[in-house]
């Protein structure tokens, strides 16, 4: 008879299916769990005491690199709390443009989260059908803000710009040529908008793609039916928010429940999942990605046809125009004051949320009434998701951490912070 | 955002106020409204109770606690660049710190939680002032699971204590972090730097060797755009 010994496991932070750098010290008893505890803050970079030194604005960047997956949701929350506190209203297509942007975002973070989840558990052409369709959302990011990724698109007031009216086209270069680039080019002959359509109009197609590869595959369904279960009372008393509650059965979803921008102007659904573990917490954010396809054709729809102002004219918060700037004394002194000090918002403090993709994405400011925000607390979806590790985890295989990991759909950036 | 949903959250929020008012004003709790959001003060060592009521009573049905965080509030108000007056010889324009008043002895900490109502669509803010010298209040860990890592985050980055939490260690600072980074006495710029040293062929912690300094100087301007009505007859009173 062998003697049986519990043992002590390390899983991360160097590990590729920690989703960054996780550092989970596991109890074993053979190999089942008996508890997990996961160690966090190898990613600390203080962000909330960052802000508390820079002028409101100089923060929204910071904003960008918190869930690096879902750029502009993060800005989104950031904005609203600043415009909360200001009191100020932001133009009717900025709202318009501000929803089609985080359905973007939501997209562009469901897709990573769909190709490193199957990665992780073993399948691995979904991570390359992902990444195709993600490299057509990073173009609009780029096209309406200069930058892939971290856009700062995003300003109290609305948006930095409005959409261009040419969608940048691939050039020619020593590896494409000729044929290849005019195929490559082809739905980038019109507008952003344009483009955007496009990728609405065949994206429920591409779901279905990814769907034919996981949905009714017997080794994806051996691996998260019945895995991580939470049941709805738990949910909620482990403070989940976004896909994680829904997976359980609980119908809460900010873009409905406590609307903003535009979102009580277009027709969605939110999918509700039934069993709360991995498989239906995956149903519910592949049902995901055809609703964001949905409002995003209706906010097209209506850019299209609604021109007018992105931003608010009140130059004590929003920078003039170029013009304005250079001709105008009034105008250069609003843009010098607005660069180098920023604004001071009344004294008092605001609670902002958004549904970004993972969940309840929230900023709590405190303002002293100066230039900088005297506290700000960010509420990170990933952070309560991640702090039910240990009970999700309990009683499961080692090979199961790896699908719960997966289904949390943890992003070290904002959970660090 | 539609009038019609603002309305009705509004209408939720005034409904919310005057029913905290009259349950917990025997507590000694206050009610705050601003920005369109309610929140309540809560005497340290009535915490459990109170958020057990909120939790429990179908009439709040808090069952979700989104969020508790510490805050700092020895700072508040201070500013490093006069703007009031004018002396003759113009404004400076150098950072010169203007100390901001010392707030009383227990008003320097406050641990803040954010509170969800799915079933009656509110949120509720619970702030609770802690004492200077010995930061402890009682965990809600009971109340809501969701708050253990939320008050360790809170004991990190504040030193505040939460008494009765299952295990109040640090989480987002290093292991042998010392001192408590979110403070507002504690450096943006920290306190210690970490080399590799050949010599001695391990990782080695020294103090900093950067020299703080202030990019954009904390400035408050009374912008009398933002001021309501309130706000302006009690400015005149006041001048």
């Amino acid at each position: 008879m062998p003697e049986i010994r519990n043992y002590t496991l390390n899983f991360g932070p160097q590990h590729p299916a920690a989703h960054g750098v996780l550092r989970l010290v596991l109890e074993m008893d053979g190999e089942v769990i008996e508890r997990a505890d996961p160690h966090i803050g190898l990613l600390h970079r203080a962000t909330e005491k960052l802000a508390e030194s820079k002028p409101y604005n100089q923060s929204i960047p910071y904003m960008d690199r918190l869930d690096y997956v879902s750029m502009m949701c993060n800005e989104h929350g950031y904005v609203r709390a600043i415009e909360k506190l200001l009191g100020v209203e932001v133009p009717v297509r900025a709202q318009y443009i501000r929803t089609m942007f985080d359905e973007i975002t939501r997209i562009l973070n469901h897709l990573m989260w769909l190709g490193t989840h199957a990665l992780d558990v073993g399948a691995m052409t979904v991570f390359l059908y992902a990444f195709r369709e993600r490299e057509d959302l990073m173009d609009c990011y780029e096209a309406v803000s200069g930058a892939r990724m971290h856009a700062a698109y995003y300003r109290p007031g609305g948006v930095y710009r409005d959409l261009p009216e040419k969608m940048p086209q691939y050039q020619a270069s020593q590896w494409v040529t000729g044929r290849d680039v005019a195929a490559r080019n082809e739905n980038r002959q019109g507008s952003l908008l344009d483009f955007i359509e496009d990728f609405a109009n065949r994206f429920p197609g591409l779901v279905d793609e990814y769907e034919t590869l996981l949905t009714d595959n017997r080794i994806w369904k051996q691996r998260t039916v019945g895995i991580g279960v939470v049941s709805p009372e738990r949910a909620l008393q482990l403070g989940f928010t976004g896909p994680m509650l829904r997976g359980s059965g609980i119908a809460w979803d900010l873009r409905k429940k406590q609307s903003y921008a535009a979102y009580d102007k277009v027709d969605f659904d939110i999918p509700v999942g039934q069993n709360g573990d991995c498989y239906d917490r995956y149903l519910v954010r592949v049902a995901e990605l055809r609703e964001s396809a949905r409002i995003i054709k209706q906010c097209v729809e209506w850019l299209r046809a609604n021109p007018g102002p992105v931003m608010l004219d009140d130059y004590k918060i929003a920078a003039p125009s170029r013009d304005d700037m250079k001709d105008d004394m009034e105008g250069l002194i609003h843009h010098f004051k607005l660069f180098t000090e920023g604004y001071c918002p009344p004294e008092g403090e605001v609670y902002a949320a958004v549904e970004a993709p993972k969940g309840e994405f929230g900023c709590y400011i405190i303002s002293d009434g100066a230039n900088k925000p005297y506290r700000l607390k960010i509420r990170a979806p990933g952070f309560s998701h991640l702090a039910a590790m240990d009970e999700m985890v309990n009683g499961h295989m080692l090979a199961d951490v790896v699908a719960v990991i997966g289904t949390m759909d943890v992003v070290f950036g904002e959970i660090d912070r | 955002m539609s009038s019609g949903s603002q309305n009705g959250m509004q209408g939720r929020l005034d409904q919310l106020a005057s029913t905290l008012e009259e349950r917990f004003s025997e507590l000694n709790c206050e009610v705050e409204r601003s920005c369109g959001e309610v929140t309540l003060v809560v005497p340290a060592d009535k915490l459990l109770e109170v958020a057990n009521t909120l939790h429990d009573d179908a009439e709040f049905d808090f069952k979700e606690l989104t969020d508790v965080c510490g805050v700092d509030y020895s700072d508040y108000g201070s500013s490093e660049w006069q703007t009031d007056d004018a002396p003759n010889t113009g404004f400076g324009r150098g950072v010169v710190e203007q100390a901001a008043e010392q707030p009383d002895e227990n008003r320097r900490f406050a641990a803040v939680y954010h509170l969800l109502s799915l079933s009656n669509n509110v949120r509720l803010r619970l702030r609770v002032f802690v004492d200077t010298n010995q930061p402890i209040v009682a965990s809600v860990v009971p109340v809501w699971a969701s708050a253990n890592w939320f008050e360790r985050e809170a004991f990190d980055l504040f030193g505040i204590l939460f008494d009765g939490h299952p295990d109040l260690r640090r989480i987002l600072t290093d292991y042998g972090f010392i001192g408590h980074p979110f403070r507002k006495d504690f450096p943006l710029i920290g306190q210690v730097e970490m080399r590799y040293d050949e010599q001695l062929a391990r990782v080695i912690y020294e103090p900093v060797s950067i020299d703080p300094r202030t990019l954009v100087p904390k400035v408050t301007r009374k912008d009398n755009r933002y001021l309501n009505d309130d706000d302006a007859t009690q400015d005149a009173a006041d001048a």
